[in-house]
């Protein structure tokens, strides 16, 4: 395996984290506050398709994008109202969240669209494209750092880079402000933050909003990024395996950063390797699709060491006497 | 509003009795209502700055809601409050603490994996980002520790600090939020005697400093020794209100229950018969892998009561679990001079039944009753394969609900419908169900844990007698609770549990509370 391969399955492993970077990190956000959020793929998927479909009608990716949030927003609204306002189950409303939006999508886009519940491909300002950063093309010959800046760091989409300085924002905003404070707060010992005289509502449900976004923004680069148009399902469980992530990082940024990469490299990994030939055997390629779904079984089953989940998570907040 | 509650205090308010300053805190016909239930009928209280006011009821008389109602928790139907003379609205919590107040609750409200600085802050932050916030409440943290005596590391992280500290901490929450009228529910609950004193020793020095202190508390010795006043409810109703050195103890407790109650156990000496439990260096180890009993050794005779005294977390709950079948352990164990499994399939509290052992579980709600369960279910559990509540393959369900009945009557559990969730009934009539089942097996041997936890001084009365009743009836019974008092006045001999420990074994006679408390903090003077 030479430098250059090496550089491009890191590029690859780069784009595939980046999906489940937004969506790990808006679970994050969300069951640090206490709210379980397993519908982080059907929001994905919702926004997927608006996101498409916006982009398509009106031949911008950012409007797009924005279509792709508000749409993930929807169902994050409703996961708010029913957990939250109603105290409802979580799991079940996350559930719940999954099926409409497998469901919704392709009915939405088959009414919409007639193309078997896909939506049209995009092409130029509907696609969010990659940008090449300054000097990437007169240092791409420097030896070694030239192809780094230029293979992995340069040529990426924005949302890429997006997604990336969404990892230090939210360790920042998690850690050093006060409504990280409040927020850690809240997902730990809500009565605590209640009778601090601060609403647990009020900051469950921006918890809830924020995760909204990101999944938004997860969804938009799927289909607008990614690849150029929605297809039925097409968030493939990334929800999942970003919650497994979000596990395994223990709940924090930093983490979810390196356990989305790790991802994202199997995924890579399984694209450009087809057929590994181990002496006569060949290693099918279903196998190697298989292996983020199956280190997700492995780290779900407790293989990472103790994963402590805040405390309060899943519980809907009831006022004691 | 922080400004008025600061001035609530003139100079020599206390030592000049006639001063007009306004009181601390004036409540005026408080009424408030959950459905048809009054939780609070009218009631008007006016506490005078810098005093301790001890407020004392049974549960459900409603100390809670009015509490409630003065931090914002619920909104009053009826009734105006003043603070320091002022008409306030308390609308939620963030006005009352705007309004000076700040609250201890029993269950503390604090963060378990923040630190005492971060927990500090919660609610309290002087801007968007925490360093500045952070930077000076450590300032503060230091100041108020100094002026009170409070002792904290704003760096500890609460889980890994004692609940004494952790008091402290919810106290310097208070302060922090300048806040002149503290309210502390049941603050001495999950404490050492030893802490305590030194919680009252810190509300002195609060009082002496012109703070003015509401004192929850069902433990009238508590109110005896610190409060200036007390104020007595009684089924959603203010009864009185006394300054604390016109009254007694026994004047209190008549006042909570409506008619004379028999603080201490009246008891002849025991009869003691046979040995009926021995334990010899029984040892346990938990889930975790912890070892919770460090070779424990003990014994039961007939008609005495054995009573284990300790700070909750020593032993004492895995020594029930053991004896009554729910943990494995190694170490011999026998019942009437026969060994009993320890591990294995034939360790269980069917078979430790068999064999006269009667337990009633230290956690009632969770161990000894299935809350969502009738009481005529709960009352044969673990004997539902008698004979005599069986009816060919079916169970005598009739039978059994007109002998739940009777066994509820005798056993003054309120109301007596055998058809009625545990759920639905007090903590004290849930522990009478409990005792029901367990007394009347008529076993040989009585394992009791917290058996008056989270119960009223009318029923604890009851079951101190039933309890005392079965010792005199040749019994062995084996005590285990962290209430002192308890412990003093219903054992015929008191064994201290510390750290896995029997501590030491001492006749209540002589002995006391001072010395009993530092045996539970892991002291023994005699080997010392």
């Amino acid at each position: 395996m030479d430098f250059l391969t090496i550089l491009q399955v890191s590029d690859s492993s780069i784009r595939l984290a980046v999906p489940l970077l937004l969506a790990c990190l808006a679970g994050l956000f969300s069951e640090r506050a206490g709210i379980f959020d397993i519908g982080l793929e059907g929001k994905m998927l919702f926004a997927a398709f608006f996101s498409a479909a916006i982009a398509y009608v009106t031949g911008s990716a950012w409007l797009g994008l924005l279509a792709g949030i508000a749409g993930s927003m929807l169902l994050s609204a409703l996961h708010g109202v029913a957990s939250i306002t109603f105290r409802g189950n979580q799991l079940i409303s996350g559930v719940a969240i999954n099926f409409l939006a497998a469901g919704l999508t392709v009915l939405m886009a088959q009414a919409w669209f007639g193309q078997g519940g896909r939506t049209p491909q995009l092409s130029g300002d509907a696609r969010f494209t990659e940008i090449t950063l300054p000097f990437a093309e007169a240092l791409r010959d420097v030896p070694v750092i030239g192809p780094i800046y230029y293979e992995l760091i340069s040529g990426h989409t924005a949302l890429v880079y997006v997604a990336m300085l969404c990892v230090p924002l939210t360790w920042w905003v998690l850690y050093r402000t006060r409504f990280g404070l409040r927020l850690r707060a809240v997902g730990e010992n809500p009565a605590a933050v209640d009778t601090a005289g601060i609403s647990v509502i009020g900051l469950r449900f921006a918890a809830v909003a924020i995760a909204g976004i990101l999944c938004g923004i997860a969804g938009a680069y799927l289909a607008t990024a990614l690849q150029a148009n929605f297809v039925k399902d097409m968030s493939a469980g990334r929800g999942f395996i970003a919650l497994a992530a979000l596990i395994f990082a223990k709940w924090k940024p930093w983490p979810a950063l390196y356990a989305t990469l790790l991802f994202g490299f199997l995924g890579a990994v399984a694209i450009r390797y087809q057929n590994i030939q181990i002496g006569n055997f060949t290693i099918p390629v279903q196998f190697m699709e298989a292996l983020p779904y199956i280190l997700t079984v492995v780290i779900l089953a407790g293989f990472v060491g103790k994963a402590i989940p805040p405390r309060a998570g899943g519980e809907p907040y009831v006022k004691e006497r | 509003m922080t400004a008025q509650a600061k001035e609530g205090r003139p100079e020599g308010a206390v030592s000049t009795p006639p001063s007009p300053a306004p009181p601390a805190i004036k409540l005026v016909g408080i009424s408030k209502a959950f459905g048809p239930v009054q939780a609070n009928k009218d009631i008007s209280i006016s506490v005078q700055p810098g005093t301790i006011h001890g407020i004392i009821g049974e549960n459900g008389a409603g100390k809670s809601t009015l509490m409630s109602i003065l931090y914002g928790f619920y909104k009053a139907d009826k009734g105006d409050i003043y603070i320091s003379g002022q008409k306030t609205e308390i609308p939620d919590s963030q006005a009352a603490i705007a309004a000076g107040i700040g609250m201890v609750f029993q269950h503390f409200k604090l963060v378990e994996n923040f630190s005492v600085l971060e927990n500090v802050i919660l609610g309290a932050e002087d801007g968007a980002l925490l360093r500045p916030s952070l930077a000076k409440a450590r300032k503060s943290l230091t100041e108020l520790s100094a002026e009170y005596g409070l002792d904290v590391d704003p760096d500890a992280i609460i889980e890994d600090i004692g609940v004494g500290m952790q008091q402290r901490v919810e106290i310097l929450k208070a302060l922090y939020r300048q806040a002149e009228i503290l309210i502390l529910d049941e603050p001495t609950g999950v404490l050492t005697p030893a802490e305590a004193d030194q919680l009252f020793r810190i509300l002195d020095r609060l009082r002496d400093e012109g703070k003015t202190i509401i004192l929850i508390t069902h433990k009238l010795r508590e109110i005896m020794e610190i409060t200036n006043t007390v104020s007595v409810m009684r089924r959603g109703e203010m009864t009185a209100t006394v300054k604390t050195s016109e009254t007694d103890p026994a004047h209190l407790a008549e006042m909570m229950v409506g008619r004379k109650v028999l603080l201490r156990v009246d008891k002849e000496p025991a009869k003691l018969g046979d040995e009926v439990l021995a334990v010899e260096n029984l040892q346990v180890t938990d889930e975790k892998g912890v070892l919770r009993l460090k070779g424990v050794s003990l014994n039961v005779r007939a008609g005495e009561v054995l009573g284990i005294a300790g700070v909750a977390g020593n032993g004492q709950s895995e020594l029930l679990a053991v004896l009554g079948g729910m943990m494995p352990g190694s170490g011999t164990i026998r019942v009437n001079g026969q060994e009993i499994d320890l591990t294995g399939k034939d360790s269980n509290g069917q078979t430790r039944r068999a064999r006269g052992i009667a337990h009633v579980p230290e956690d009632r709600q969770t161990a000894g009753l299935i809350m969502e369960f009738s009481a005529w279910e709960n009352i044969i559990f673990g004997y539902h394969t008698d004979e005599q509540y069986q009816s060919g393959v079916l169970m005598d369900n009739s039978g059994i609900i007109k002998l739940a009945g009777e066994q509820m009557d005798r056993f003054d559990v309120r109301p007596p419908n055998p058809r009625l969730s545990a759920k639905n009934f007090s903590g004290g009539n849930q522990q009478k169900i409990v005792l029901a089942r367990e007394i009347e097996r008529n076993p040989d041997l009585l394992l009791i844990g917290q058996p008056t936890r989270g119960v009223d001084i009318g029923a604890i009365e009851f079951i101190h007698k039933q309890i005392i009743a079965l010792r005199d009836s040749g019994k062995a019974i084996l005590l285990v609770s962290v209430e002192l008092e308890e412990i003093m006045s219903l054992s015929d001999r008191i064994a201290v549990m510390f750290d896995g420990h029997i501590m030491g074994e001492r006749l209540p006679s002589e002995t006391d509370e001072k010395e009993l408390g530092l045996l539970m903090a892991g002291v023994n003077e005699e080997t010392a």
